[in-house]
């Protein structure tokens, strides 16, 4: 439970001198200075070239031309394909993480007593090791000997992982499900156990306590690790370019190709911007419905 | 410097944490070696290389592609030239050509592919090479088609490496028949091999090899016979096991049975699983080859002509031939290898076979037309 610390206090406020409030409105912008110009340099400043090179043309050579036109914008259609793929297979290994996770955050936080330094190391041990070789890794597991000889030794003739959609949904899981644990922990660790027992005392079953009472407790963390995957799904190239063979195609492999295969930057831009406004418009949306069947337990914990 | 100092620098050197020039400074031996060969011109000149040890430099750095070169002979050359090979392995073209443009790549020495040379030249990347300073390189030793595409402009900029051609392997357990074109990998493809087809992830050969099942140029830009090889390779796109140039594992493995394969890729597989069958399409294809060349900002100058001078030698080049399987197109290097490699189809095609490749054109490799029409072709 968060309290909100960003609401202002203006009865201190009007209270003060003018002359000490003049002061430390001005050391409050110097202090916010760093941060903003951090903000506009690193942030806003590469959109505002990407959306110029979007509106822009191919050069002869490749890479950018100066031009004003929206023929990159009607050309969209052309990577339809990758764009159904990463709104289908962002949002469903978010949410496949997010079932995976929770129970796993859930034993960590509330019914593991001994040794949960431990465990919650081993959770993050993956890391230690480069992401493109675990996922390499994944391609021997997934391919003809790895998994479906498994299978076929039980029986279950031509089973195909490896360059299918659900190869690439195992290595999401795979490759995210830390960092939707960790969230959830942590909003599962501050719950006040007693709170439970109380539940409980005034009649409600298991399912009725977690549904009424864990739940919206842990909502901020859900929040947070979903947004969290979900952001860094929708760019993910990595691992659609190996699980999926070059067969199942993000709108972030159509980009690689785009800015270092044909060298076409302002298509490449115009991709690029779509891909940041379905995300904006995707989070307004998902933000917007939390807040309406979700209570008063919005703010995550970003 | 006493006796005590000395060999404790020495040892400095031999375990390396100083460097052979540092301790030719702190000893003073290189000075005096500098003052013995300035004096006694003789005394230095070596036998075997022109270049006598540590004359050249003590390194010289290499851009080249994966299982290129024998190792035992960069070993050899380290050893009689005390210049050290440091090399770097490349995945593509553009990588190569990306990183010399950025300027400060630091290799002496580089293996362009046939279809590049030219763009380097324009780009004022590369310089003529001085020939008399390769005295193992002989002209004459290779056929014309090979020597002429590192001529520009009626000057060699580059030596032929290697050449090969691009066709594809297939399992004959799994694929009977014995398929022998381009239209043939195709339908199979579509049809009896469905899901197990594997297309290079490089516009080239990919869009090079459906135009040839049309019969139309392995280079071609023209617009209608693009659009029927886009065709193609969109209507085989649901039915490919994969698109990616590295097809070695998933053949070996028996998920892919049937590939777009390079020619030291097919000898690799078929010596390791013989049921692994190359072969060229009968209507044509691709044929390459890879060259020396040495950037205008190299700064081993002299290891570089020295290395490229010594992999030349029809002796040692022999030995790279059988380490990594690609004919060397040099006459004199051909007389020194066992008939068994000489005779194997994939290294060395039949004439009528080889009579029908093009070398691919320096304009299809850059033209925007075809790299769009591999992104459509990956995204579709």
């Amino acid at each position: 439970m968060n309290i909100a610390v960003s609401a202002p206090l203006p009865a201190v406020a009007a209270a003060a001198p003018a002359k000490a409030h003049g002061l430390g409105r001005r050391i409050t912008w110097l202090l916010l200075l760093p941060s903003t110009l951090w903000f506009v340099l690193l942030l806003l400043m590469p959109l505002v070239v990407i959306l110029l090179f979007s509106l822009g043309e191919r050069s002869a050579v490749g890479g950018y031309s100066p031009a004003f036109t929206f023929a990159n914008y009607l050309n969209l259609a052309s990577r339809a394909a990758a764009f159904s793929n990463t709104l289908v297979l962002a949002p469903l290994g978010t949410l496949v993480c997010l079932l995976a996770a929770y129970p796993l955050a859930y034993f960590l936080a509330v019914k593991v007593q001994r040794n949960r330094s431990l465990l919650l190391t081993l959770v993050i041990v993956p890391f230690w090791t480069s992401f493109l070789i675990r996922t390499y890794a994944w391609i021997f597991i997934l391919s003809g000997k790895g998994i479906p000889a498994l299978l076929a030794s039980l029986g279950l003739d031509d089973v195909r992982l490896i360059n299918t959609p659900t190869a690439v949904l195992i290595g999401i899981v795979y490759g995210y499900l830390p960092l939707m644990v960790f969230p959830i922990f942590v909003s599962l660790e501050k719950l006040d156990k007693r709170l439970l027992e109380a539940s409980h005392d005034l009649g409600a079953g298991a399912f009725e306590t977690f549904r009424r009472v864990t739940l919206p407790l842990s909502a901020p963390g859900v929040i947070t690790g979903v947004m969290l995957v979900f952001i860094l799904l929708m760019g993910e190239f990595l691992i659609p370019a190996i699980l999926g063979g070059g067969k199942v195609f993000f709108v972030g492999n159509a980009l690689v190709d785009l800015f270092l295969q044909s060298r076409n930057w302002p298509f490449g831009s115009a991709v690029a911007m779509t891909l940041v406004a379905m995300m904006l418009a995707i989070i307004a949306v998902y933000l917007k419905l939390v807040a309406r069947f979700g209570g008063r337990q919005q703010d995550g914990m970003l | 410097m006493d006796k005590k100092d000395f060999i404790k620098t020495m040892r400095s050197w031999q375990n390396g944490s100083i460097t052979r020039r540092d301790f030719l400074g702190r000893t003073g031996l290189g000075v005096a070696a500098a003052v013995v060969a300035t004096n006694m011109p003789g005394i230095l000149t070596s036998q075997a290389f022109g270049a006598d040890k540590g004359s050249i430099g003590d390194r010289v750095a290499i851009a080249t592609w994966p299982n290129y070169h024998n190792p035992a002979n960069l070993e050899a050359f380290a050893s009689q030239t005390g210049a050290k090979v440091q090399m770097s392995v490349f995945g593509s073209n553009e990588e190569m050509l990306a990183k010399l443009q950025a300027g400060g790549s630091g290799w002496d020495v580089f293996v362009p592919t046939n279809y590049t040379i030219s763009t380097y030249v324009e780009l004022g990347l590369i310089e003529p090479l001085d020939l008399t300073r390769l005295s193992n390189f002989d002209p004459n030793a290779y056929e014309k088609r090979f020597m002429e595409q590192g001529i520009v402009n009626g000057k060699v900029y580059a030596v032929p490496k290697n050449w090969g051609t691009t066709g594809f392997v297939y399992d004959s357990k799994k694929i009977a028949g014995k398929p022998a074109s381009w239209k043939e990998f195709w339908d199979l493809a579509k049809g009896p091999a469905t899901g197990r087809v594997m297309v290079h992830d490089y516009q080239l050969t990919a869009i090079g090899n459906a135009l040839k099942s049309f019969g139309y140029s392995f280079n071609s830009l023209d617009e209608k016979e693009l659009a029927d090889a886009e065709k193609l390779l969109i209507e085989v796109k649901p039915h490919l096991f994969a698109i990616n140039s590295d097809y070695q594992p998933s053949m070996r493995s028996g998920d892919a049975w049937m590939s777009m394969c390079w020619t030291g890729d097919g000898s690799q597989l078929h010596r390791d699983l013989p049921n692994l069958e190359f072969t060229l399409g009968k209507e044509g294809g691709e044929l390459w080859s890879d060259f020396f060349a040495i950037p205008k900002d190299a700064e081993h100058r002299d290891a570089a002509y020295a290395f490229i001078n010594f992999l030349l030698n029809p002796q040692v080049n022999k030995l790279e031939v059988e380490a990594h399987g690609y004919p060397s197109g040099d006459k004199r290097v051909d007389a020194l290898l066992p008939k068994a490699m000489l005779n194997d189809p994939i290294m060395y095609p039949a004439a009528e076979l080889l009579s029908t490749l093009e070398f691919g054109a320096a304009a299809t490799l850059t033209s925007p037309v075809r790299a769009e029409l591999m992104a459509r072709f990956k995204a579709a």
